[in-house]
């Protein structure tokens, strides 16, 4: 990278050194100086449309926005004025003319930075009638709901969607004014993963159900309700609660459960454990019916908008999949069949809610394979949003609650099963078990750190007993979009394939707090790996409560179909309904 | 002396209507280091009562094909666009092609409406992406189509450029002149002239009471019979209306919804500004204050020049022609 040249600027009177290329937003925010932004992500390009950011430079005339001016050697900065104040106050009701609030039922209620701005400038909400009453809300599938009524047209999520997904939201003009729509195209469909719910600045974007569905599960009578959180909610849902990024809370938010009157409280990454072992079963199984390791090609099957999307984009690569369930649905399985057995349960009287950092669980859990005697594995599924909300309106304060630990006979995951949730974790638990499987030798080095980190994609070569096996970790679907073109070229160009569709993994889902941006997922996977190297056992198959259960339990191959396993068919664009107009 | 001197000897302004002087922007294309570098011919005029480029395109395509030839020579590793009017594209395709002949110069047909005229986002349109403005920097001159650095002139630009070099140019400018007038056209006149004189000599001085829209029929100023003695600037349409028979609200009405349907409603103050200006008209109560807040934003936050260029009409005609 080519060095860059230190500058010095100063805001409001005060001098910062900086570098050059750096925009002016980004000096003040480093620097702590609020400039108010809307249509900022730093995950996306600068479009500078709302025209909030907008400063005033010494020796130039006019008003310049922040994030799309560059700071120069020199330059002075006034981030308030009378002018600045006028131009934000005006733009601000204009913003608020488009905007139709619904503010109770908001991602977005606890830190709405649309009502901040409000106050701080004085703004008459009302000035305008609302331009968009008549704009339709969407669902898409049974995951996404898009308020058309609330957008304010600053289009990051029709960036995040091309970016991340699938380009699925278009621009398209009505009557002289531009809207975002979903595609018409029958070529193109959601995939759910909500990348446009964490990226929208206003809450146009949530999960179905979000949040009035939320209190469901707690109403089931004369049911046996039981929780279960994924790997990448430990580390996350603290921030809902003022908690620094990156605070671990697993036996927090087992109180909290059980606060809320839960049952029972899992620990989801122990179904992870369970993914890993049988994935790694599998491929070994593959291995041997054709010419070992080297000639398979197995894609991870954890993340439901990547399994939807090489169902709906790249048919020809579902018998790639692996058959293996994703871990809460697995997890779920067993409670209702093994541990209903032990605790003599009438499955049908027991509700599962998983907690996850994702909106396309939402969907996965409504397809019809994966139920197990008529029961689905899983009933409800909560986002990290939406337990965090549940939790407030109940006055369970995580910051302050005491932590508990998870229940057994199904409670220590490995540290394996905890990394699940960031980018290169499934590779990873999967290269330890295979390592140890395929070598019967003691890792010497545990850690793949080659398969780690934030990037994009990842590709790596790895020894294990004198061969060679070729990986990718892909998060994004234009990044996995890149490893099925060279596939298909070269179909030997990999064997195993991890990819997820939310950047970072499932730390940076559509359903986890809002705001995200690259430095929070950067803390929130780092826990979760830290949280792994402090674990004695770290290898998933080794677990001794997986161990226990393929003794005493998945002995037969029905028994291990049923519930750890599942099948995939090319699929048709799914329902995608207007609900009002 | 070289072909840029002379532009700048000439003092030359670009002819778009923002006045930039041409030989710097020449100099500026030329002298950035890339491997390729591309020329725009704009022939995309969209305003209402501006037609000049149509008509240079068909009196004197040979000229303009010349200027855009001395382009290509002036400035290296470049290749042409001429980037036409859906209506001049069907109509002048075969004469240019014919001049064209071997020469790297590409005929682009204009995707949407007006604002796909303005220099940004002309290179949206070629590179096949959404027609948006650019945020500027970097200014086309540095990174314009493709990455690459970009000179972009009109029609008449590349006209005079010609005439230049010839040592024909005689410091004149392509007037159009429509609306209420007996002889309206294109005529190509003194650049100095003011704008009754302009009138007067072409025999379009009205014997009613009248105003004008100078500077293109949507974004020009709104200029009272007294005050003609001035050269016009921007881009030279002069519109005349009669005094008395003109609707001056039905007069906004039209322009808010030239804006409305041109903009790209990317921005807020231009995509909700003149929405709600156009509300109002609709709804005939002018809200003095109200406009002046959308007026402020509209002039002072506008991501390109055409949201900022949407208050001259509105308000030189309320303080003229209505007094407030």
């Amino acid at each position: 990278m080519k060095s860059q040249k230190s500058i010095y600027i100063s805001i409001n009177g005060k001098k910062l050194k900086t570098e050059e290329g750096k925009s002016i937003l980004e000096v003040a925010q480093n620097a702590g100086i609020e400039i108010p932004s809307l249509c900022f992500h730093p995950d996306l390009e600068v479009k500078a449309v709302c025209r909030m950011c907008v400063v005033e430079i010494k020796g130039k005339r006019g008003l310049f926005t922040a994030c799309s001016t560059k700071a120069e050697d020199g330059m002075e900065v006034m981030t308030d004025s009378l002018e600045i104040r006028r131009a934000r106050k005006v733009n601000l009701e204009l913003i608020f003319s488009q905007h139709r609030e619904e503010c109770p039922d908001c991602i977005w209620s606890f830190n709405c930075q649309l009502f901040k701005l409000a106050r701080e400038y004085n703004v008459k909400i009302t000035r305008f009638a609302d331009r968009k009453t008549n704009y339709p809300l969407f669902q898409f599938g049974p995951a996404i709901n898009f308020d058309s009524s609330k957008c304010i047209d600053c289009r990051n999520c029709v960036e995040a969607c091309e970016k991340y997904a699938v380009g699925f939201l278009e621009i398209k003009e009505k009557g002289h004014m531009f809207q975002v729509v979903p595609a018409k195209s029958q070529k193109k469909d959601c995939i759910y993963c909500g990348q446009c719910i964490v990226h929208c600045p206003v809450g146009a974007f949530e999960a179905v159900g979000e949040f009035e569905e939320i209190e469901k599960p707690l109403k089931e009578k004369d049911k046996i309700v039981i929780f279960q959180f994924a790997p990448a909610i430990r580390s996350s849902i603290g921030e809902e609660f003022g908690l620094p990024y990156g605070k671990v809370v697993t036996g927090k938010l087992v109180a909290g459960l059980r606060a809320l009157g839960a049952h029972k409280v899992f620990d989801v990454s122990v179904g992870a454990d369970f993914t890993t072992t049988e994935e790694t079963n599998e491929v070994i199984e593959k291995a041997k019916k054709q010419k070992g390791l080297s000639s398979v090609l197995c894609f991870s099957s954890c993340c439901p908008s990547w399994v939807k999307f090489v169902e709906f984009y790249y048919p020809e690569f579902i018998p790639n999949i692996s058959t293996t369930r994703p871990p809460h649905i697995i997890l779920g399985g067993l409670i209702k069949t093994y541990f209903a057995k032990k605790e003599n349960i009438d499955p049908k009287k027991i509700i599962v809610v998983s907690i996850m950092p994702c909106t396309a669980k939402k969907y996965e859990i409504e397809r019809q394979e994966l139920k197990i005697d008529g029961l689905k594995p899983v009933d409800y599924v909560l986002t990290t949003r939406e337990l965090a909300f549940l939790f407030i309106k109940h006055k369970i304060d995580l910051k302050k609650i005491k932590p508990e630990k998870p229940d057994s006979p199904l409670g220590v995951p490995s540290g394996a099963g905890v990394i699940y949730g960031a980018s290169g974790g499934v590779m990873e638990s999967a290269l330890r078990t295979i390592y140890k499987k395929l070598t019967n030798k003691r890792l010497t080095k545990i850690d793949f750190k080659q398969v780690r980190g934030q990037e994009g994609i990842k590709k790596a070569e790895i020894e294990i007993g004198g061969k060679k096996i070729k990986v990718a970790i892909a998060n994004g679907m234009q990044n996995a979009k890149k490893i099925l073109e060279e596939l298909k070229i070269n179909p030997r160009a990999y064997n195993f394939v991890e990819v997820m569709a939310c950047p970072g993994g499932c730390i940076g889902g559509g359903g986890q707090p809002v705001p995200a941006n690259s430095k929070i997922r950067k803390e929130r996977a780092a826990a979760l790996y830290q949280i792994d190297s402090k674990k004695d056992q770290r290898v998933a198959h080794e677990n001794p409560i997986v161990k226990k259960l393929y003794k005493d339990y998945l002995t037969d191959k029905k028994t291990i179909e049923a519930i750890c396993h599942t099948k995939y068919s090319q699929k048709k664009k799914g329902k995608n309904k207007i609900i009002k107009n | 002396m070289n072909i840029i001197e002379k532009l700048k000897n000439s003092n030359l302004k670009g002819r778009s209507g923002s006045g930039f002087p041409t030989g710097l922007k020449w100099e500026l294309v030329k002298n950035e280091k890339a491997d390729k570098k591309y020329i725009i011919c704009n022939a995309s005029e969209g305003e209402p009562g501006n037609s000049k480029d149509g008509f240079i395109l068909k009196k004197y395509p040979e000229i303009l094909i010349e200027g855009i030839k001395i382009a290509l020579a002036t400035i290296d590793h470049s290749v042409a666009y001429i980037y036409l009017r859906k209506d001049y594209y069907q109509k002048f395709k075969k004469p240019l092609e014919k001049l064209i002949g071997k020469l790297p110069i590409t005929l682009f047909k204009k995707q949407g409406g007006y604002l796909s005229g303005e220099e940004t986002t002309i290179l949206n349109v070629i590179e096949g992406k959404r027609a948006e403005p650019r945020i500027k920097p970097p200014f086309p001159t540095q990174s314009g189509l493709f990455g690459c650095p970009t000179l972009v002139n009109n029609v008449e630009t590349f006209y005079q450029v010609a005439k230049i070099l010839k040592g024909e140019y005689k410091n004149t400018k392509f007037y159009s002149i429509s609306g209420d007038v007996k002889h309206p056209g294109v005529y190509e006149l003194s650049e100095s002239w003011d704008i009754g004189q302009i009138l007067k000599e072409t025999r379009n001085w009205p014997n009613f009471d009248f105003f004008v829209q100078a500077g293109g029929g949507a974004s020009g100023e709104i200029l009272l019979s007294s005050e003609l003695n001035q050269p016009i600037k921007g881009i030279a349409a002069i519109i005349v209306y009669n005094l008395k028979e003109t609707n001056p609200s039905h007069l906004m009405k039209t322009w808010a919804e030239f804006f409305l349907k041109e903009n790209c409603d990317k921005c807020v103050p231009c995509r909700e500004g003149v929405f709600r200006i156009s509300e109002m008209l609709k709804a005939g109560k002018i809200d003095k204050a109200l406009l002046d807040d959308l007026f402020f934003v509209l002039r002072e936050t506008s991501l390109c020049p055409l949201g900022k260029s949407v208050v001259t009409p509105f308000e030189s005609l309320l303080r003229k022609v209505y007094k407030i």
